[in-house]
């Protein structure tokens, strides 16, 4: 099941297209990474997915029914470009926007308590925002994205701006939620940021998408059939081991071990390799090289811009 | 509660809980009481020597009248067109003639006066010295005399001119004209400042993603309208408080005084018995009388219209003011795209002296046409009476218009502005976020 279809967005501003025929599937329970450089259209994406704009062309399926303006209480978003209001309290702050998402006052401040005990905030209820730190205004605003259990979640730039212990505690608190149902969008130009959570990507680079997926079918598609060798023996005769239908790339010491990087040709696979090598020299690791996200990413971008 | 009333409901609540509320709710009957204040406190202290010829045709008080080194009153005997003759050469600043009144038996009290208008001291001096005569001449119930003293109405009108009015119409049409400028001033550019805080705070994009920005809109201005009204109110409250209070205190002086002269008068007044019925029935035709003249303004479409034209130039006025604070990125800006907002608004007040004068005239009509000066000007009419109800039917519905249309234009620049961060905005931007 796919809780969101994006079909042919079409956006047009003024003076350039910030969305060129975009479509994209994005499924239940997944962590979906928008990807993509600055400028290249995800923020609009997902304005036109929080409804705050509205596409010139094509349209946008919730479970499977076009947007509507109840969709917006199943939907938090947390908009990379934080902001709370400076001189109100926090605690009635939190209420109110629990209650815009169509909570009601006594379940909001129910669930509020229980975030409020979680990020350790109790005693700051009635304290202004402008009290305090930076951290505890990005907790503050992690709580008000989730207060109402929402069914997607869409983050921009995430990580942005928390210190590495947030980032891990709101990481953590992401994936629990999507352990109990939630669907979660990250959109992010920091690739590495979100790899290793993501099950889905997709890359947009000048307002048109360039490559989407899971995450597994990608890697294999871009799959190079590396391997990388950590050995003890000489570089010789690591060499002479290998014939024909592999290609030696690259060799290195490191730490009194041989690394070696090896090509596999010709549809031998990594039991003849591991077969070739095993008499000659004394195999300590024996991994796949797989390209990151960032270099997909690069790779995929700049054939885009030529 | 829909989303629209907890938006209202924020904005209401923490504007009234603000300390600066709390202190303009305070301050604000005072400000307007020392606007009043002031000007006769001035008035009383200048040094000037004023001269004042009566014309007593009753015969009965024009002795009574006291004389110090600044206010001095002559009977000169001549009737009042000798007086007006003469009242050129011989350095007189004013005239009272002292007539029979037609319907009762107090006298008529009209103090004729050249280029310069009375002060305050002159015309308690008048009302004073003609209760005490009525006093003496019947000793009655103090309460009904402290009543007919305290409404003694002296007319006041220019020499050679017409009748100048220093009292209640001009007073009502510019103080109306003045509350409806101030509100609409003081919490439109309170919507703007929202606007603004909310676009700097980045928060816009949480508070849409909830509602539309439409809601989010009015929402504001709705909420903020219910601030200026809840102030309104309680200034309304507080002055009358300080003014009953007030009263109650001269009122018991004016009692005590009374009663003393009550003891002294007393075998004056055992004498003067019979006259105290003939009194009663004076004193009751007096008050018909004056609440006659309060009628003579048109107090329930005063009220009307007021409440009209506080609210509809508050909304029209607010639509534009959102869509300015959605426009602009920073403070600098603000000056720039006020401008044309408030220079209506500021036009309005600049022509209410020439409206005064002429209150039905070509200027007064297109003034209170005119949806952004309307309010102010329509009000300043109102008082004067004569306004055909057709004027006011169409101003009105043209307001009504015109704070639609504002709105509609507001909603579609607000919309798009509230996103713009960090974006350099001029009027040919604005005017093609209208198209979108």
């Amino acid at each position: 099941m796919d809780i969101l279809n994006i079909e042919n967005i079409t956006k047009n501003y003024a003076a350039h297209t910030a969305l060129d025929d975009v479509s994209m599937v994005i499924p239940e329970q997944s962590v979906f990474g928008l990807l993509g450089p600055n400028g290249a259209g995800k923020t609009s994406l997902i304005r036109i997915i929080n409804q705050i704009t509205a596409p010139d062309k094509g349209r946008v399926l919730f479970n499977g029914k076009p947007l509507e303006l109840k969709h917006t209480e199943l939907i938090g978003y947390m908009p990379e470009e934080r902001g709370l209001y400076k001189k109100m309290e926090i605690g009635e702050q939190a209420l109110y926007l629990a209650q815009l998402k169509g909570l009601s006052r006594r379940d909001a401040i129910i669930k509020l308590k229980y975030w409020f005990e979680k990020f350790e905030l109790q005693s700051w209820w009635k304290k202004k925002v402008e009290e305090l730190s930076k951290g505890m205004q990005q907790k503050i605003q992690f709580i008000v994205t989730v207060i109402h259990e929402p069914k997607l979640l869409i983050m921009d730039e995430p990580f942005s701006g928390f210190d590495p212990i947030n980032a891990l505690l709101v990481r953590d608190e992401m994936l629990e939620l999507k352990a109990k149902g939630a669907t979660i969008i990250l959109s992010t130009h920091r690739m590495e940021s979100v790899e290793a959570l993501c099950t889905h990507i997709a890359l947009i680079n000048k307002s048109k998408k360039i490559l989407d997926g899971s995450v597994k079918d990608i890697r294999k598609m871009y799959k190079s059939n590396l391997y990388e060798v950590a050995y003890e023996g000489t570089n010789i005769g690591f060499a002479n081991a290998l014939w024909t239908g592999y290609e030696l790339q690259d060799t290195k010491e490191d730490d009194g071990l041989m690394k070696a990087k090896v090509k596999l040709l010709n549809g031998n696979t990594a039991n003849d390799l591991l077969g070739a090598l095993l008499p000659h020299v004394k195999i300590h690791s024996f991994v796949e090289v797989v390209p990151g996200m960032e270099d997909i990413f690069i790779m995929k971008v700049n054939e885009t811009n030529q | 509660m829909g989303k629209i009333g907890l938006i209202i409901q924020r904005e209401f609540l923490t504007r009234v809980k603000k300390k600066s509320f709390i202190i303009m709710t305070i301050l604000g009957p005072l400000l307007m009481g020392s606007i009043f204040v002031i000007p006769i406190l001035l008035a009383n202290s200048q040094d000037k020597v004023v001269k004042i010829e009566v014309v007593d045709e009753t015969g009965v008080y024009g002795k009574k009248f006291p004389n110090d080194s600044l206010l001095q009153f002559s009977v000169s005997g001549r009737t009042i067109e000798e007086a007006k003759s003469k009242f050129k050469d011989e350095d007189y600043t004013g005239i009272l003639l002292i007539k029979q009144h037609a319907t009762t038996n107090l006298p008529a009290l009209t103090l004729l006066h050249g280029q310069s208008q009375p002060s305050m001291k002159v015309m308690m001096t008048i009302q004073n010295t003609i209760a005490n005569k009525l006093e003496e001449l019947a000793g009655c119930d103090p309460k009904m005399l402290a009543d007919i003293k305290g409404k003694l109405d002296v007319q006041t009108q220019k020499l050679g001119g017409e009748k100048t009015d220093s009292g209640m119409t001009s007073a009502v049409g510019y103080i109306s004209g003045i509350l409806i400028y101030f509100f609409v001033f003081l919490y439109g550019a309170q919507v703007m400042n929202g606007v603004i805080e909310e676009k700097t705070n980045r928060i816009v994009e949480v508070l849409i993603s909830s509602v539309k920005p439409f809601q989010l809109m009015m929402g504001k201005i709705i909420g903020i309208s219910m601030v200026g009204l809840l102030q309104f109110l309680l200034w309304v409250i507080l002055t009358f408080g300080i003014y009953s209070v007030a009263s109650t205190i001269t009122g018991k002086e004016k009692m005590e005084k009374y009663r003393s002269d009550k003891m002294m008068n007393q075998r004056v007044k055992s004498l003067q018995d019979e006259n105290a019925t003939a009194m009663q029935e004076q004193a009751t035709s007096t008050n018909d009388d004056i609440s006659a003249a309060l009628e003579s303004l048109p107090i329930k479409l005063i009220i009307f219209c007021f409440g009209f034209y506080f609210l509809g130039g508050y909304l029209l006025y607010a639509a534009l003011f959102a869509a300015i604070g959605s426009a602009i990125d920073s403070d600098a800006d603000k000056q720039q795209f006020m401008l044309p907002v408030t220079i209506p608004l500021i036009l309005s007040m600049v022509v209410s002296s020439a409206i005064v004068i002429n209150p039905n005239g070509p200027v007064a009509f297109w003034f209170s046409m005119i949806p952004l000066t309307s309010p102010v000007t329509m009000m300043i009419r109102i008082p004067f009476g004569g306004v055909p109800g057709w004027q006011i039917a169409l101003s009105m519905s043209l307001l009504i218009g015109g704070f639609l249309g504002a709105t509609w234009l507001a909603a579609k620049i607000y919309r798009t502005g509230i996103l713009m961060y960090g974006k350099k905005v001029n009027y040919r931007e604005i005017a093609k976020w209208l198209r979108y």
